[in-house]
């Protein structure tokens, strides 16, 4: 049942600009399960979407290259598969939902004919049967009217229902994995609680594995199991969730909680993190953190990255503190 | 059920009305017919035109156009300087200068936004390489090259062909591949990835589509300079040689008799204008007609 279904190990993932090289994935290892979701967490710029990029070795071309770690699928380690065996991959076997519904869609073809792009690809559906499935998947994710819906053109749908089209292309083919960029970030609440009810729903109808990136802990809550957290492109604190937000250990993660405003505050000013997250060609020597930890010491500033401890059963970290 | 089921077929019957309304209300009708016309005046100029375009006839030099004193109905439009009836030679013009056209834009605009998307889409050296031969093509005067084609290997339409195409289609490569650029960077391209797209598959079902637009336009609007350039050539003696009638070459033979004879080049001139103004119309209205969103708009 806890079978691991991907694992991430020391991914590396490096831009080579003419400033310099990014570092944008600098040694990042999580292990998912199979049928578990895991959520990854930073602020913009730290890294999550480019790893999520990286699993499906979608990285952009010619400046960004993925130069080191294993990305071990059902025991495959992708990085070693050929182009052709990817595009098999992609689609089929693991999908991806991105963040902005409004240009995810081709705007000058129908919902229809971009529902039956991947159905086509993969399953080599045709007629009737294509139809069907489109039909079936609309409804799925819970489009009223879908025979009407398949013949519309994506400007005809609402923001929300754009994102739950998306969400029926990515589900289209049954992978086995899923990852979700921020899908709810433009979306407004009330429709962003509906989608993840949604997600979840389909999760557990499929006992799907899902990969949740967001910056917004409150989704983290709700929908992930396991956590991690990631800051400079690299990965500072994994934990399961509950353990997370009971215990959470590493001086970014507690100030990131707490400059969450809640509703019982009583000061007048929000907290924030003070300065600005390091530019990647430019990482600072030892951890990235430093420079604006609350509780950093010398040691901080040493040589190497924190190395990963293990401060509770499964909870991870990478602090000189706990080091 | 039912209900359901009657409802929908409801909207969707009341979406196809609008739609037709929207179209017929809104069609450049002027220009569409004009152009129309032109164009089986050229198709079908054998079986329309009253006399011959090249037959000569000296006796009946520089009769003046039906409605004017000491025209003719024999000669609608009149006869220049050799005896030849001008509405004959106007309506064969009209094949010279829509095949002409309708050559260059099919080999220098469709080349072009081949060569536009491949370089867009490809990116390094490839893309370069293409630039840099648009580049040099663009900085080269088109009439020189034209003239220079004609002395060499002599006047003929294929020449005049080649020489618009040769201009055409760097225009046409830098267009599209600052519209792939765009293109390439948005969401569903990526989403195409995600789903497994070859990167074919990605080019000619997801790019080129949304591409396609400006290229439309582009063409239409461009119909219009190419009949032009196409007349100069002809008024300059590089275009298509006598004794095939052009509206460039009636308009140059009309010159010296611009005030005894208006008629020999003022004619030809509105045609030119006619067909032009049609073309650049339609264009206008097609980069309107084409964006999905605003058609949605005018609907709804």
């Amino acid at each position: 049942m806890d079978k691991v279904h991907l694992e991430v190990e020391n991914l590396k993932t490096y831009f080579f600009t003419r400033r310099g090289v990014v570092k944008a994935v600098d040694g990042v290892s999580f292990s998912v399960n199979q049928a578990q979701t895991f959520g990854l967490v930073g602020e913009s710029g730290c890294g999550k979407s480019v790893s999520c990029l990286s699993i499906l070795r979608l990285v952009p071309e010619p400046a960004g290259r993925i130069v080191g770690g294993r990305i071990l699928l059902g025991g495959e380690n992708l990085l070693e598969k050929t182009e052709e065996k990817m595009r098999k991959i992609r689609g089929s076997r693991i999908s991806m939902i991105l963040q902005d519904p409004m240009t995810s869609l081709n705007p000058v073809f129908t919902i229809g004919d971009q529902l039956f792009e991947a159905l086509q690809l993969h399953r080599h559906l045709k007629g009737q049967s294509l139809l069907d499935r489109g039909k079936e998947l609309l409804k799925k994710v819970g489009i009223a009217s879908p025979e009407f819906r398949l013949r519309n053109y994506p400007h005809e749908l609402s923001g929300g229902m754009k994102q739950r089209v998306v969400g029926a292309i990515a589900l289209s083919c049954e992978p086995h994995l899923l990852i979700c960029d921020e899908p709810t970030t433009s979306l407004d609440v009330t429709i962003q609680a509906q989608y993840l009810s949604l997600l979840k729903e389909l999760q557990q109808q499929a006992g799907l594995t899902m990969i949740f990136v967001t910056h917004d802990f409150g989704i983290v809550a709700r929908m992930c199991d396991r956590v991690g957290v990631m800051y400079a492109g690299r990965m500072v604190e994994v934990a399961d969730c509950r353990e997370l937000f009971n215990n959470p250990t590493h001086p970014y993660t507690k100030a990131l909680m707490s400059s969450v405003p809640k509703l019982e505050m009583r000061e007048e000013r929000l907290l924030s993190i003070e300065g600005e997250p390091p530019a990647l060609y430019n990482l600072p020597t030892g951890c990235s953190f430093a420079p604006r930890c609350t509780s950093r010491s010398t040691e901080c500033k040493m040589e190497e990255f924190p190395p990963n401890v293990e401060v509770e059963d499964g909870h991870w970290v990478n602090c000189w503190r706990y080091g | 059920m039912m209900v359901q089921l009657k409802r929908i077929n409801d909207t969707w019957k009341q979406f196809r009305r609008s739609l037709l309304k929207l179209q017929i209300r809104r069609w450049p009708v002027v220009p569409i017919l004009v152009i129309l016309t032109f164009l089986l005046m050229a198709i079908f100029a054998n079986l329309i035109t009253p006399h011959s375009p090249t037959e000569q006839s000296l006796p009946e030099r520089l009769i003046p156009p039906a409605w004017q004193a000491g025209g003719s109905t024999d000669h609608l439009l009149g006869t220049d300087v050799l005896g030849r009836d001008v509405l004959s030679r106007i309506i064969f013009g009209s094949r010279v200068s829509l095949l002409v056209a309708f050559l260059s834009l099919l080999i220098g605009g469709l080349g072009g936004t081949l060569l536009g998307v491949i370089a867009g889409y490809s990116g390094g050296k490839l893309d370069a390489v293409i630039m840099r031969a648009a580049d040099s093509t663009l900085a080269f005067p088109m009439i020189l090259l034209a003239l220079l084609l004609a002395v060499t290997l002599g006047p003929s339409l294929q020449n005049v062909v080649i020489a618009i195409s040769i201009t055409l289609w760097a225009r046409y490569a830098r267009a599209v591949r600052g519209e792939v650029l765009s293109v390439k960077e948005r969401d569903f391209v990526a989403q195409a990835k995600i789903v497994g797209c070859s990167r074919f598959r990605i080019i000619v079902q997801h790019i080129l589509p949304n591409v396609l637009n400006t290229v439309v336009v582009l063409l239409t609007l461009q119909v219009g300079w190419v009949i032009i350039v196409e007349a100069t050539l002809s008024f300059l003696g590089a275009g298509v040689p006598p004794p095939t009638p052009t509206w460039g070459s009636m308009v140059s033979d009309g010159r010296e008799y611009l005030v005894a004879a208006w008629w020999i080049s003022f004619l030809p001139g509105i045609a030119i204008v006619m067909v032009v103004l049609s073309f650049n119309l339609m264009g206008d209205w097609l980069s309107e007609a084409l964006d999905p969103k605003l058609r949605e708009a005018a609907v709804g």
